[in-house]
């Protein structure tokens, strides 16, 4: 089984070396696993393969293993260990029998990007209709062999058997082995009741963990081959506002005439360096003189809300239920705040990098793209090709929780390989990843809620402010020159969340209103996981408390008695239960010592799922630090097929909103932004991380929903309301940094 | 660039082609082709590409090649051999005990950071079998990750503290 195993795929790309040696492109090869033949021959034409065709889908062999085709890439999530474990369940085979290959864009179906925790939603259904269609047609011919109905067979581990007649047997792969089942994908293949599964829900350890762990994993960091110049990017240290672009004035190509063999690459605006030795390239991006064009377009941290809220927008009524203003004018209790919110970066630990081998007829592109068909298309039009003539395969990076630098180094990587005709790698550092990511945007939002003299909200109402995301690439728009891009409406912008913007609590009058700030003079934007969800919960859940302390009813019960939905009260009394806080909170400390400790409950989501969280946290009065110390997360995704796995996402989501509502923060002033390394862009570190306890909300009857972010919202929330429970003090801007912390405290003493 | 300078490295020397005032990386990645150590901000702030030079965990990517001469660098790739020396084993494990903890405890996620967190812990149990977690805190704060792991590598640094003194390898 070992031939099949998940990554003995990534071998491939070194038995492949000796293929684009030279520069010349790959034209075909057989994938591990898939002796030629067993397919169209697979990879040598340009995808996506037909998706209404099985083959294109899974692949049965000789020996009764079957290759799964895949089209959403594994970020380290275990996507790829739960969507085997969807297809094992189907097909009757064990995780042993299953494998799958590298997404390319000659090779994988294309189940679109791997965002908004979509793999396990959106792409498991059409693996598990296609393995279920797989195994129908197999029981099929096994019953044309055995001479008996569909009906009276069973399967197990590949093995077809008469029922009650295990003798009479015979195999998947003696019925098909490696050859194609060529059929139609209709989807109407009969799938297993839940009521039978084995194999979905169970704790299958992760596949890519022993390597990962024995340094056996290549990682697109890893990846070289054989004639390649090592490149490196140059831009001005830290970007500059949205639209002002990168000028070159000058370049001085003789301040790395001492570096042997290193030479300067430019189209358009775009500058780069290449060299034969990696040191060599990053000493000539770093000795090149070059003299940029000054620009301050940016507003500086200081005025960046006020000049948001001053900005010419484009609103949206996201959510409109009632009559919130007239409820608002007969409430008992109304709580109101404005609530200021950073950017932050993606800052994956390995800055992106990327590989190139473009030559006049096609382009090999090796990155580590959520989207490996988007990014054809972006990379085809960069580079003047037609989109068939470009091939994308998908390499795991570190983690990027969203859109990070990968299409940039992509484009980076293809320009220069195109003006110096040989592939080309490029390895971002550390600046350029921090200092020109495509930010999660800044958030500003206003919001406003009411009571009546029973504690029940009677009216809600949130106005959010933030700029879109960007379409283009910084190596596009540099190279190309052209103007900026940007969405601004539509599916793809990011409009405030109705989710998480008080949908949990029963309230008649609801209104939420979404901002769209133009990007132009702020910083590049785009999804960074789960996006502005936390500084959706960070406001919204403190107004809510707020509601509960003024009501004199403990938060954990007021949010009880708000909400309707059997699945938003689930994990609230899941979070509650696993804290040890079924009737309440615990009362305060005493507020008199240096150290004072506080409870807090938050609720929030992305668009789908369920998340609430409990945090214990303690604030040093003094310094104004804060360290949170127990955390408790309850996630509801429908069927989880691994809870495992969600287990982890969990711990992960906690202790990243732990570093993003206590630290992140990108830093710029009016020309350029200043936080371009780990010590100026600060991140929770091993001292400082909380204890997590997750828990997974089972609903094996309900869809599965997405699992890899839904409770970073709440975790940020119940963080805040835990510093008011601690204080007596609320925080309206986050990171809540010791400076904060100290200012907020001020205002109480006085 | 012919030079003389050779550097050991998890057991066997290597003649190095870079030039002397190469960081220590760039060799291991593109001479040696290892997948240990890996480039993280070439600045020594986050530790992924962290090794052992004579049993201490050094950032390779802040480390001129030509200063390893004459010592004993010691990757990811090389734990397992370097444990069974310092224990005075015959037969290396497979895996260094805190490699076998994180498979055990599921602890990394996208793994990058995993390189540095193994070198680091494995230093640091080296030294101390039975660190405490205020220790494992202290020891381990150089060394940071996105994904969020650290609660898992705490747990998987205390499991391997317990394989190690209780003599499993």
């Amino acid at each position: 089984m070992n031939q099949h195993s998940t990554f003995d795929i990534a071998s491939a790309a070194f038995s492949r070396r000796d293929l684009i040696r030279g520069g010349a492109l790959i034209v075909g090869f057989a994938m591990t696993g898939l002796p030629p033949g067993a397919t169209a021959a697979p990879g040598a034409v340009a995808g996506p393969p037909d998706p209404s065709r099985i083959d294109s889908w899974i692949a049965v062999h000789a020996d009764s293993t079957a290759t799964v085709f895949l089209g959403k890439c594994e970020l380290g999530q275990g996507n790829t260990t739960g969507l085997l474990q969807i297809a094992g369940e189907e097909l009757d085979l064990d995780m042993s029998q299953l494998s799958t290959v590298r997404l390319d864009t000659n090779v994988s179906p294309n189940q679109g990007a791997t965002t908004s925790s979509s793999s396990i939603h959106r792409g498991g259904p059409q693996v598990r209709a296609a393995a279920a269609e797989a195994r129908q047609a197999l029981l099929l011919l096994a019953s044309v062999r055995l001479g008996v109905q569909p009906g009276s067979l069973t399967v197990s581990r590949g093995v077809v058997s008469i029922d009650g007649e295990p003798d009479r047997s015979v195999t998947y792969g003696e019925l098909i082995g490696d050859k194609p089942l060529d059929m139609k994908f209709t989807g109407t293949a009969p799938q297993k009741p839940v009521s039978r599964y084995k194999l979905v829900g169970t704790r299958v350890p992760r596949l890519d963990i022993p390597d990962k762990v024995a340094a056996k994993y290549t990682h697109m960091q890893h990846v070289r081959v054989a004639g390649m110049l090592h490149g490196r990017v140059v831009r001005p240290r830290g970007q500059r506002g949205y639209g002002a672009g990168a000028k070159p004035v000058a370049i001085d190509g003789t301040s790395i005439a001492g570096i042997a063999g290193a030479r300067v690459v430019r189209r358009g605006d775009f500058v780069g360096v290449v060299a034969e030795r990696e040191w060599d390239a990053v000493r000539a991006a770093s000795a090149l003189k070059v003299t940029w064009q000054e620009t301050a377009t940016l507003p500086g941290n200081a005025d960046l809300h006020d000049r948001m809220r001053s900005a010419k927008t484009n609103d949206t009524i996201i959510t409109s239920i009632g009559d919130p203003e007239k409820a608002f004018a007969t409430a008992a209790y109304v709580a109101a705040a404005t609530f200021k919110c950073p950017y932050q970066a993606h800052a994956p630990f390995g800055p992106n990098c990327a590989l190139a081998d473009v030559g006049p007829d096609g382009a090999l592109v090796m990155s580590s793209t959520q989207d490996i068909y988007n990014s054809r298309d972006m990379l085809a039009s960069v580079l003047g090709l037609p989109v068939g003539k470009v091939r994308v395969q998908y390499y795991e990076g570190s983690g990027t929780f969203g859109h990070s630098c990968y299409e940039d180094a992509a484009q980076a990587a293809a320009i220069m390989s195109q003006q110096v005709g040989r592939p080309v790698r490029v390895q971002f550092m550390r600046w350029d990843e921090h200092g020109w990511d495509n930010y999660g945007p800044a958030h500003l939002a206003d919001v406003r809620a009411a009571i009546d003299h029973n504690g029940k909200i009677v009216a809600y109402e949130y106005h959010g402010w933030q700029h879109g995301w960007i379409v283009t690439e910084n190596s596009h728009e540099l190279a190309l020159q052209s103007g900026p891009a940007e969405r601004t409406g539509g599916a793809a912008s990011i409009p405030v969340n109705r989710m998480s913007t008080g949908s949990m609590y029963a309230s008649p009058n609801r209104r939420v209103v979404s901002h769209a700030v133009p990007m132009v003079g702020y910083l590049r934007g785009a999804a960074l996981r789960s996006p502005l969800d936390l500084s959706f919960s960070f406001a919204s859940e403190q107004v809510i408390d707020t509601l509960a302390r003024t009501a004199r009813i403990d938060p954990l019960i007021f949010r009880r008695n708000n909400i309707a939905d059997p699945r938003w009260l689930g994990v609230l009394n899941a979070a509650a239960a696993a804290a040890d806080l079924s009737s309440g909170l615990p009362r305060p400390s005493p507020r008199d010592s240096d150290i004072v400790t506080g409870w807090g409950i938050g609720l929030g989501t992305h668009h789908v799922s369920y998340g609430a969280a409990v945090a214990e946290i303690e604030v040093n009065r003094r310094t104004g630090v804060i360290v949170a110390k127990r955390l408790y997360g309850a996630l509801d995704a429908g069927l989880v097929v691994n809870p495992a796995l969600v287990e982890n996402q969990i711990v992960g989501q906690m202790v990243q909103a732990t570093s993003r509502v206590l630290k992140e923060e990108v830093i710029f002033d009016k020309s350029n932004v200043t936080s371009v390394d780990w010590a100026s862009y600060s991140v929770l570190r091993f001292a400082e991380h909380p204890d997590v306890v997750p828990v997974v909300v089972q609903r094996m009857e309900e869809p599965s929903t997405g699992a890899g972010e839904e409770v970073m919202g709440a975790t940020a929330a119940a963080i805040a309301n835990a510093f008011f429970d601690a204080t007596g003090a609320r925080l309206y801007q986050y990171p809540m940094t010791p400076p904060r912390v100290i200012a907020a405290l001020a205002t109480i003493r006085t | 660039m012919a030079n003389d300078l050779s550097i050991k490295v998890n057991g066997r020397m290597y003649p190095v082609d870079a030039s002397p005032d190469t960081p220590l990386l760039y060799v291991l990645s593109n001479e040696l082709s290892l997948h240990g150590p890996r480039f993280g901000c070439g600045l020594a702030q986050c530790g992924s590409c962290s090794v052992l030079v004579d049993g201490v965990e050094v950032r390779s990517c802040q480390t001129a090649v030509a200063t390893v001469a004459g010592k004993a660098v010691t990757t990811l790739e090389g734990l397992a051999a370097w444990y069974a020396e310092q224990k005075g084993l015959k037969l290396a494990p497979a895996l260094h005990p805190l490699q076998q903890a994180f498979i055990d405890e599921q602890a990394p996620h996208c793994g990058y950071c995993t390189n540095g967190m193994i070198i680091k812990g494995s230093e640091l149990l080296a030294g101390n079998p039975r660190p405490t977690e205020a220790q494992i805190r202290t020891a381990m704060d150089g060394h940071l990750c996105r994904c969020g792991t650290y609660p898992r590598v705490m747990k998987a640094i205390q499991v391997a503290s317990r394989a190690i003194v209780g003599g499993t390898p």
